[in-house]
Parts: structure tokens; sequence; C-alpha cells
């Protein structure tokens, strides 16, 4: 027999916990106040005690209550995971640019480009060719939606042909 | 009364039938269909997604098409859990059971056409019970104190959590962890900056659109890739008549008339609402005796489909009195409705009523409106939203996460956001792995500041005494719902029948 009954009740337990107590924690660096005038911390004190006590309810239950399958978590899906965030900070990096690393901004079209490649990554299939057109699509679909209908503001392109 | 009733719905049609507002309310209609039916997207990550599209508007139009963009996101999840198997929403899970036997049957057509005229015959008595109630419930309204108003929060929030699925524990701590990231950023009172790490940007707290489109958005696409492309069936080829026939008709009026009353009901509740009725509203059906010849349930039968659908879209409309009245969320759309009106300067509560009627009434009469269009645009445009679901779900998903990018980029013009949606999407990749139902975190989080306001000032009244949330008979009532909503679901008999309702999927 396993100690840990329900990994998923477990784990969500011990984040519980964690968060709860981390925010309560922090909580005690603001003033607490009494309640009859909350500091800014009180609040906050109260509800992450409450959560951390939750958490431990929760993780207790997954420890004692038995499961017929013992609630794996299951493997991680590390390939979409790493790859549609990916995809989302590949944007932000080429729409804006990193300043403080000296990276340019490269506009909306090459962001949307760059997003589309590596999330298309993400999937069982990937056809460079197929992907290089859905790109191509949204990226006229985006400008136009975007840009032109909604006035949406952008930079489209890079900034240093644009100037 | 009645007439001041009359009155108000001309000044509301007045505002709505512009060319303008008309125009955007179908705009609303078919973007919210059209991102509604694609797979694994509900109607939050789908208002999320569509919100940016509406900051240029001026507010009135804004809501307008808002609420345009939710009808066409829950029409179109009922399309998809037709075709394809796949609920795109919660509340669409039930109609899955008999909608999908259906068009297996190829009787996806009247599936289709019952879910719609369900749909639209319950938006049109939940906007007209709407315009009646919130009259008299903004009075109610007013008589609030902040002891109340705390009550009426805890009260939403357990409701919200008793009639979600899956554990309680997990989903209480998930709106406590959703009050406490609604603490984030400065606090009105003293002007400290909590849980801010010395960051500018989190000093103005953390967006809930980074946080529902991170968790809803990433998290549900993250999660779908995870398994193998399946192999989802689409019925497309075998639509050729839509229209129910005549028995159809007998068997579905009492099962729409059946369910738009529940759902009118449940959807008053706080924490009702579209999934508890679509729910309430098939377990009733399958109740009732089947006649001679009718297909059993589970296999077809087209009260499963228009008895749930009309309960949703009746919970859906009269969800909107809480949150028109009261300013309190009852669900997770809802809450990020309260986020759309703060964008556009409106603070949802009883004062809208009186202090900007057109936009109070005209929002009601365009919830009318947008029930029409989604009839007048779906019956016929059946087969575009087909097409759509048949392209492949390695070009969708793309595109998804671009009109993800692009909402959260441009709801400030910052990169920011950008990363914080990186992280969220992780988080919520998690939430699914460790089994906890995210939605009850985005309530929480519109609720934080809110209930830590009111909770501030009744304690200040009260000189500290915290009995005063049980001596004023009003917030002592609503106090004790909540303990008997606790307690009832808590009853061993009640606790296995709702694991029961929730695993039926």
């Amino acid at each position: 027999m396993r100690f840990i009954k329900s990994e998923k009740d477990f784990y969500s337990g011990l984040m519980f916990t964690i968060v709860g107590g981390a925010f309560a924690i922090g909580a005690t660096t603001y003033n607490i106040g009494t309640g009859a005038r909350m500091g800014p911390g009180y609040f906050p004190l109260l509800l992450g005690i409450i959560l951390a006590a939750l958490g431990m309810m929760i993780m207790f239950k997954g420890v004692t209550v038995k499961t017929e399958t013992g609630d794996k978590l299951g493997g991680m899906a590390w390939r979409p995971l790493l790859y549609i965030i990916g995809a989302n900070v590949l944007f932000g990096i080429l729409l804006g640019g990193l300043p403080k690393l000296g990276i340019p901004a490269m506009g909306l079209v090459a962001a949307i480009y760059g997003l589309t490649i590596m999330a298309s990554l993400a999937g069982d299939k990937f056809k460079l060719k197929e992907v290089l057109i859905l790109a191509t699509i949204l990226a006229v679909v985006s400008y136009g939606a975007f840009v032109k209908l909604l006035n949406l503001q952008f930079q489209v392109w890079p900034a240093f042909i644009t100037g | 009364m009645e007439f001041e009733l009359f009155n108000n719905l001309a000044l509301g049609f007045g505002v709505a039938f512009t060319f303008q507002n008309l125009l955007y309310a179908f705009i609303g209609c078919l973007l919210g269909t059209l991102i509604g039916v694609l797979p694994g997207v509900g109607p939050v990550a789908t208002i999320a997604m569509l919100l940016p599209a509406t900051y240029a508007l001026p507010p009135v139009a804004a809501l307008i098409m808002l609420g345009g963009i939710y009808y066409g996101a829950q029409y179109g999840g009922s399309t998809t859990a037709i075709l394809v198997n796949l609920p795109g929403e919660s509340s669409s899970v039930v109609t899955v059971i008999d909608g999908y036997q259906m068009a297996r049957k190829g009787r996806a057509g009247p599936a289709l056409a019952a879910a719609g005229m369900g749909s639209f015959f319950a938006g049109c008595v939940g906007t007209l019970i709407l315009a009646a109630f919130a009259a008299p419930l903004t009075e109610v309204a007013f008589k609030f104190g902040p002891a109340e108003y705390f009550s009426l929060m805890v009260l939403g929030l357990i409701g919200a959590v008793v009639l979600a699925s899956g554990s309680l524990l997990k989903a209480i701590a998930m709106i406590i962890l959703g009050l406490l990231l609604g603490l984030v950023g400065t606090d009105v009172n003293s002007g400290v900056a909590r849980y801010s790490f010395d960051i500018p940007e989190l000093t103005d707290g953390i967006g809930f659109i980074v946080i529902a489109m991170g968790v809803f958005g990433y998290g549900e696409i993250i999660a779908n890739l995870s398994h193998p492309e399946d192999k989802r069936e689409v019925f497309t080829a075998n639509i050729t008549h839509i229209y129910p026939s005549k028995e159809d008709f007998k068997r579905m009026v009492p099962a729409v008339l059946r369910g738009t009353a529940l759902g009118s009901m449940l959807g008053i509740l706080p924490g009702g609402g579209a999934l508890l009725s679509a729910f309430a509203a098939y377990s009733i059906e399958k109740k009732t005796k089947l006649k001679p010849g009718e297909v059993p349930f589970g296999q077809g039968n087209i009260r499963g489909v228009a008895a749930p659908e009309a309960a949703n879209n009746a919970g859906a409309q009269t969800s909107f009195i809480p949150l028109l009245t009261l300013g309190i969320p009852p669900n997770p759309v809802m809450a990020l409705m309260v986020g759309a009106m703060t964008i556009h300067n409106i603070q949802p509560g009883p004062q809208v009523m009186t202090s900007n009627p057109e936009l109070f009434w005209g929002l009601i009469a365009s919830m009318w409106i947008g029930n029409l269009m989604l009839i007048v645009l779906n019956l016929p445009l059946i087969g575009i939203w087909i097409k759509l679901l048949s392209v492949p779900y390695r070009w969708l998903f793309p595109a998804i996460v671009l009109f993800c990018a692009v909402g959260v980029y441009s709801t400030n013009n910052n990169t920011w956001d950008v990363w914080m949606v990186a992280m969220f999407g992780v988080i919520g990749y998690g939430f699914i792995k460790l089994g906890v139902e995210p939605a009850p975190l985005l309530l929480g989080l519109i609720l934080g500041p809110m209930m830590e306001e009111n909770l501030r000032r009744a304690l200040l009244l009260s000189r500290g005494d915290w009995s005063v949330l049980v001596t004023r008979p009003l917030s002592a009532g609503l106090l004790a719902a909540a303990a008997l909503l606790l307690v009832i679901v808590m009853l061993p008999s009640i606790k296995s029948k709702r694991e029961e309702a929730f695993v039926e999927d």
C-alpha cells in the first residue's frame, strides 16, 4: 500500500498549503491592524491561513481516502507546454523587443510568423510549407482585422525599417 | 409598475435599435459563434479573446457587442457538442449526450434546430424576467450595507462551488486563491502595493484577462494537444433537413417550457447560471415517462437536447440579474463582464440603472435582439460552422494562440501582459494536471477587492465586532443560506448524487 492514495489530491493540497503560507507570510510584512481598523495585511493574512489550512485538509484526504487508480498525475505534456508558451513569449519578444537585452522590436508581421511556426511545432505533424501558408493567412487577416478595422495600436514592421 | 416596464423597454429598444448598435450586436454574435464553435474554446476564453475588439467602442455599443459574443459563444458551443461530441463549454456537457446520438443517426439538423429554437424561446423569457425583476431588486440592493454585501458575496461564492463539478474542498481553495490573487497590487485604502515585488506593472494588480486567457486559453490548448489528435468524427455530410418534424415539435415544446422555467429560476441564484440549469433540466426530462415510440434518453431523444439548451440559455440570461442589480458576478462569464465594464469605466451595481438608464435598458433590449440574431444567423449559416469544424486542429490552435496573444497585448499595449499570460498558461496546465477546476478562481479574483472593502467597512462600523455579520438579520439570512448549501451537499446521499450527476458526461 502506497502512502499517497491520491496523487492529485496530495499535490494540489501541497500547492495550496505552500501558496497560502507564502501569502500569509507576505502579509505579515504589511501593517495588519485590528478588526476595527484593518491594515493592508489583515485580509490577506486571514485568507492565506485559511488557504493553507484547506490545503492541509486536501493533503490529508490524499493520504487517507483510498482511490481505485491512485489518481495519478500522469506524464507532463512537455512538448505542447514548451512550444505553446514559447510561441507566446516569442510573440512578445518579436513584437515589442527586449530593450534591456538590446533586442529590437520586429513588429507584428514577424511576430505572427514566429508564433505560428513555434506553436505548430507543438502538434503531431509539422509541415513547413503548410505552416508558412497558415502564417501568411493569419498575418494578412490580423493586419486587416486588428490594425485596419479595429485600429489597435501595433507596430507592424520592424523598427529599423519604419525608423 | 407594468407601465414603467414598458417605458423602460421602449427606452431600451430605442437605444438598441440604432443602426450602429444593431451592427455591433450582429458582429458580436457572428464573432462569438465563430470562436465559440472551435472545439475546446468555451465562452470564458471566447469573451476574453474578443474583449479587445470592443475597447475602441462607446460603452453601450461595447456591452451590446459583448452580450452578442456571449450568446454566440454559448450557441457555438452547442453546435460543437452536437456535431463533434466535444462540449465546447461546461454547460453543453449534457447536450452532448443525446445531441451527438441524434447526429449519428443522421438527425443533426433537427438537433441543431431544437437547440436553436429552445434557446431563442428561453432567451425571450429570460430577458422579460430580467427586465421585470431588475427594478425591484435594485431597490433591495440600495438597502444593503457592507455587512450584507459581504455575506451576499460569501453566499455567491459558496453557491458557485457547490454547483461546480469536482471536489468541494479544492473548489473552495481555488476561490480563496482567486481572492488572494485579486489582492495583488495597490491597496486602495492604505496605498500600500501588496505582493508587487517592486515591479511597477504589478502595482496595478494582475489583469483578469491575463489570468482568464492563460488558464482557460493556453492551459486548455496544452491539455488538448497532449491527447493525440484523436478520432474526432464530424457529422457534416448528413445534414439534409434542418427542421424538426411535427412529432419532434410535440415532444420539444413541453421540454423547452420546463427547461426555460427551471433555467430562469436557477440562473438568478448566486452561483447558478447556465451549467446547473442544464444539468437540472436534463435530469428532470430523464425522470419523465417516455411516450410510446419515443427514443430512450442517451440514444438521441430530442427532449434531451431541447430542455438543457433552453435551460442554459434562460439561466445565462437571468444570471445577469445579480450582476446588474447587485454588481456581483454569479459565474466566471459574468466576472469577465464586470472586468469589461470596469474597462469602460462603469462600476456594475444598483447605481447603473439610475445613473445610466440608456446603458442598462439598452443592454437588456439588445439581449433579446442578440437572441433573435442568433437564430437568424445560425440556422441558415450552419453549413459554414460545420466547415469550420472540419478544419484540422493543427491549423486551428496556432490561430487560437495568436488571437490570445494579440488580445492580451492590446489590453494595455504592453509586453508585460504577454509574459504574465505565459506564466498563467503554465499554471493553468498545472491546475488541469492536479485535477482542480479553474472557474472558481476567476470569481474569487474579481470579488477579492470588493469583499475586502465591504468587510473592512462592516467591521469599521461595528468597531471590530465580527458578530455584525450575524446580528443584522439580512446578513445572517444570507450566511445561513450559504451554510445550508454547504451542509446539503455534504450530506452523504446528496454527495453521491452530485458526484453521479457530474460523472454522467
